[in-house]
């Protein structure tokens, strides 16, 4: 049980920095995702805290103590690999004792061990099973067996869940998250996938070209995102961009998007852009489901407009519905009831309460 | 490439030496256990390789009681016999055709496996790689004994066709014949099995399309399987080459060189001179005559299996 | 004949399997099999031959009935060669130069190909090349330079290593171990990295992560290289015939032919007897583990 902090950690390969400087505070029993798209650092990032990777610069700590030149072997961290790394010529008791046995555990104390650990994962049946008799999602229960056992500071998980069929993911998810409830340990855990880093975390550090965009809890990330990256890659289907520019019509402040559409803001959100430049390129960010079918009684901040549809998705409980404005492609979510049709008119609501504006050059969330 | 892993390690030692500096012993200590763990390797190739191949040119140019430098004389001695002519015509005969009969051979027993249901494919190879298991010096004795001038076994068959006696090994062009025969039957079972490996790696839905598209089995032989195979029929055949033209144990069993010397190849000839009559020099000089086919063969080869190690 | 009672064997089989085939096809497959039996039995006829004559008496030999028939089996021949001392001799040596030099072979080859494959230092990649040549530089180049090495090193230092069975031990492995080594790197190479990251987390160091990892996942590998390392020290012509003379230092394949043929005077009862009991060790270690020897054929292409 530990906390980790990263100062100013980097990473440089020749003249690619993978990770360009990243500051990250972990605290004892904390659930960190790192999340991001494939090649922002994230795996680099949790391998240089596994000490897989040196560090370029800055500090990495582990429980108080700076471990920049401590090997693995020393860190007292276990770690989750995509593939499951499971030794395949050793059982499966063999491979969660593998670690303990170089230690010269008593054998007393591994076996109880490897017993606890099994019956937590539900794998008691199989641990005189080699991996290659086992299915995907047991050799992922394995191998968090292994790190188990080794009752280690921190936890790292990288992507473990990427290998398995989305049924299998979803089953994975709650039982990773089970087993950090029971043992508590500091966990550090890398995916690409949005769904897996909002379900699992108590904070998502977002990552992007080898920077941290935004750390906070799934819903800060979710309704308060700071950049335009995090608002576009948390949430699916993704938020809506859409060019819109600020306007002032009779002491009101409007926003326009179309020489047709323009809506005038809500009053709470006036008074916050207020200050933002009537010239200025912007960026109206709105998700999907802030974007319904009219409804008879409209609540304030909520406008209606006309719309031609592009292409429907019914999906069961609700219709994707999708269609441009000025070229550009927007999602919105409705009833299926409402009658959305591939090439139909509809009149939709949006819901500006829940709108964000965007710098369109620096990409900051005003 | 290797030197590229260190390179973010100096580019960082710069700005910060000291924090930095045990994770630098640390690695080199590891690249100086991988260093002690290839050791031995280096030192048997170089003690035992390279310089041998590398003392051997020196010894080229002494006399025969090699007191003496003589320049490039054993070289000029060679060119003026004419038994060194044979030699050379007959090793490059010798393994061309060996190899040209054992990579035809190789690859049609190799499409008749292929062919056949894949339960009994394994006894098949089987049985066809026994020529390969058996070490050359003691299925050569078989052969010589096959090819005996009053028992021959073969003669004896033959003789009810009215054919022979055939002087297997008594008469220069027979002899010639039975070298190349016996190599074939030794080599071609290795053509089989790396041709039978690489014909299982062909997607069977190739053929499939090809077959939809109107091809015959011999379009789909000449359109599909040879490209497919490309690779590993050119990397056998240079190897096979290499082995064929330094073979030594066949010949010298067969014929020991001849009658007349008209089956000594390159290896027979440099045993039968540098051994056998006790000119160390010369029979270098005539071992040495290998090397420039040698040499083309493994640049051709490594061109391919640089790919492969790279990956390494 | 072997030939002609396995095709019956096969032949039932074939007909349930494919009986809706189409008539192309099984025409197809009965030329297959047509020419794979005259392939087998080309394969075939020598070490059939090897014994039929073995289990011939001189005198059966000698009177010229037919070569292809035993008419008085005998087991004279090998009684004859499994009580001389001469050739159980050879045997032993055959033997003990093999085991040695599977042995030394394993030990240089292992971590070396480990180190090439995993830890990347300076020249490695040069090395790993360089051994690969190393492998394509034949025998008949090198017997001459070696043989002379050996005599200066005697004369220097007093130590007289030529006509000593041992002497084979220092040069086998000039044949055995830039094959071995390039066999294990691609084996080695094949294991993922994460395997040995996994061990270096559980706190493995890198003797162990070689040892409890790499060893045993790469078991295929290493059966196939020691196979490939006992066949060639264990059918090696050349450099015995060199190296070694006197009858109590020659190995099998040299023995049978300088002891066995004295003179004109040919025993090819006991020729033939000794050259299959040469030829057992492998083929017995190819009946049995045939994959594995095929595995090791294939991996690296191999001298042919």
């Amino acid at each position: 049980m530990a906390d980790v902090t990263l100062r100013k950690v980097i990473k440089r390969y020749d003249e690619v920095e993978a990770v360009r400087g990243i500051d990250l505070d972990i605290a004892d029993k904390e659930f960190v995702v790192l999340v991001g798209p494939s090649g922002c650092g994230k795996s680099t990032t949790l391998r240089m805290i596994a000490g897989l990777e040196d560090i370029t610069d800055g500090d990495i700590i582990i429980g108080g103590d700076v471990v920049n030149d401590v090997p693995p072997k020393d860190r007292d961290i276990a770690m989750v690999f995509q593939n499951y790394a499971l030794y395949p010529h050793m059982t499966v008791a063999e491979n969660m004792s593998f670690g303990l046995r170089l230690k010269r555990y008593p054998k007393a104390e591994i076996k109880s061990r490897v017993t606890e650990a099994a019956r937590m994962l539900d794998i008691t049946d199989l641990i005189d099973r080699k991996p290659k008799q086992l299915s995907g999602g047991q050799r992922q229960r394995v191998a968090m067996g292994r790190a188990i056992v080794r009752n280690p500071k921190v936890f790292l998980f990288d992507e473990p869940l990427s290998n398995l069929d989305a049924k299998l993911r979803v089953q994975m998810r709650i039982e990773i998250k089970k087993v950090h409830q029971k043992v508590r340990t500091t966990t550090v855990y890398v995916t690409h996938d949005q769904v897996e880093a909002m379900t699992l975390a108590d904070r998502v550090v977002v990552m992007n070209h080898g920077r941290i965009e935004q750390i906070g809890t799934p819903n800060d990330l979710y309704h308060k995102p700071a950049t335009r990256f995090v608002a576009g890659f948390i949430g699916s289907p993704a938020m809506n961009f859409v060019p819109c520019r600020l306007e002032e019509v009779g002491g009101r402040l409007n926003i326009r998007l179309t020489d047709r559409i323009a809506f005038p803001l809500p009053a709470a959100r006036a008074a916050r852009y207020q200050n933002v430049a009537r010239n200025e390129k912007l960026i109206l960010g709105i998700r999907p489901e802030h974007i319904t079918e009219a409804k008879q009684h409209t609540e304030p901040g909520v406008e209606t407009f006309d719309v031609v549809l592009d292409v429907t998705e019914p999906m069961g409980m609700e219709t994707l519905i999708y269609f441009m404005l000025e070229g550009i492609e927007v999602c919105g979510r409705v009833n299926p009831n409402a009658g959305a049709r591939d090439g139909a008119p509809l009149r939709l609501a949006v819901d500006l309460n829940n709108m964000h504006l965007l710098n369109e050059s620096t990409g900051v969330v005003l | 490439m290797v030197d590229v892993a260190f390179q973010p390690n100096r580019v960082a030692g710069a700005k910060s030496a000291r924090k930095r500096s045990s994770l630098k012993t640390a690695l080199k200590r590891k690249s100086t256990a991988a260093f002690l763990m290839t050791l031995p390797l280096i030192l048997l190739i170089t003690i035992l390789v390279l310089y041998p191949a590398i003392y051997s040119l020196h010894l080229a140019t002494l006399n025969k009681s090699m007191q003496r430098f003589i320049g490039l004389g054993n070289f000029e001695f060679l060119f003026k016999r004419d038994t060194f002519w044979l030699v050379v015509k007959q090793s490059c005969i010798f393994a061309i055709t060996a190899v040209v009969f054992k990579a035809l051979i190789g690859f049609i027993v190799a499409h008749f496996v292929h062919n056949i249901p894949a339960k009994g494919q394994r006894k098949w190879r089987g049985m066809l790689l026994v020529p390969w298991v058996i070490p050359p010096a003691m299925s050569t004795l078989a052969w010589l004994w096959l090819f005996d001038p009053s028992y021959s076994a073969f003669n004896y068959t033959l003789s009810f066709f009215g054919i022979g006696p055939i002087p297997w090994t008594g008469d220069a062009n027979w002899a010639r014949f039975s070298v190349i025969l016996v190599n074939i039957w030794y080599g071609a079972p290795f053509f089989m099995i790396m041709y039978l490996a690489s014909l299982k790696s062909v997607p069977d839905q190739l053929y499939e399309a090809a077959a939809i598209d109107g091809a015959n089995w011999w379009q789909r032989i000449w359109y599909v399987t040879l490209p497919m195979m490309r690779n590993i029929i050119a990397i056998t055949t240079l190897f096979s080459l290499i082995v064929t033209f330094a073979n030594f144990d066949i010949v010298r069993i067969l014929t020991a060189g001849g009658p007349l010397d008209h089956t000594h190849i390159f290896a027979t000839w440099a045993f039968r001179i540098g051994i056998e009559g006790s000119d160390i020099p010369l029979g270098a000089s005539v071992s040495l005559f290998m090397v420039p086919i040698l040499a083309v063969a493994a640049i051709f080869i490594l061109r391919d299996v640089n790919k492969r190690g790279n990956e390494a | 004949m072997a030939s002609t009672a396995i095709i019956n064997k096969a032949a039932p089989t074939r007909a349930v399997k494919y009986g809706s085939m189409s008539r192309d096809r099984k025409w197809a497959l009965r030329w297959s099999y047509f020419f794979l039996t005259l392939f087998a039995i080309f394969s075939l006829v020598p070490p059939l031959y090897m014994l039929i004559t073995s289990l011939k008496s001189s005198a059966e030999i000698s009177a010229a009935t037919n070569p292809w028939w035993v008419f008085h089996p005998t087991l004279e021949n090998y009684i004859g060669l499994l009580t001389s001392n001469q050739f159980l001799r050879f045997f032993w040596n055959s033997a003990l130069v093999s085991i040695f030099v599977v042995t030394i072979t394993m030990l240089i080859s292992v971590p070396a190909a480990f180190a090439l494959a995993r830890m990347r230092f300076w020249g490695s990649a040069t090395l790993a090349t360089g051994v690969f040549l190393t492998y394509l530089i034949p025998d008949s180049l090198l017997f001459i330079p070696l043989f002379k090495m050996f005599a200066v090193f005697g004369d220097w230092t007093g130590i007289q290593l030529i006509n000593r069975w041992y002497v084979l031990l220092i040069i086998y492995p000039t044949l055995t171990v830039p094959f071995c080594t390039w066999i294990m790197i691609g084996y080695f190479a094949s294991i993922p990295k994460e395997l040995d990251e996994a061990a270096i987390i559980d706190g493995a160091s890198w003797f162990q992560t070689l040892t409890r990892i790499f060893i045993p996942v790469a078991l295929p590998g290493l059966i196939a290289a020691t196979i490939f390392a006992f066949t060639v020290s264990w059918a090696q012509f050349l450099y015995p015939l060199v190296f070694t003379t006197s009858n109590d230092q020659l190995v099998l394949p040299v023995g049978i032919i300088t002891s066995l043929i004295k003179g004109d005077v040919f025993n090819w009862g006991q020729i033939m007897t000794g050259a299959l009991l040469g030829a057992a060790p492998p083929l017995i270690i190819y009946a049995f583990l045939m994959d594995y020897y095929i595995a090791g054929l294939t991996a690296g292409a191999t001298k042919g």
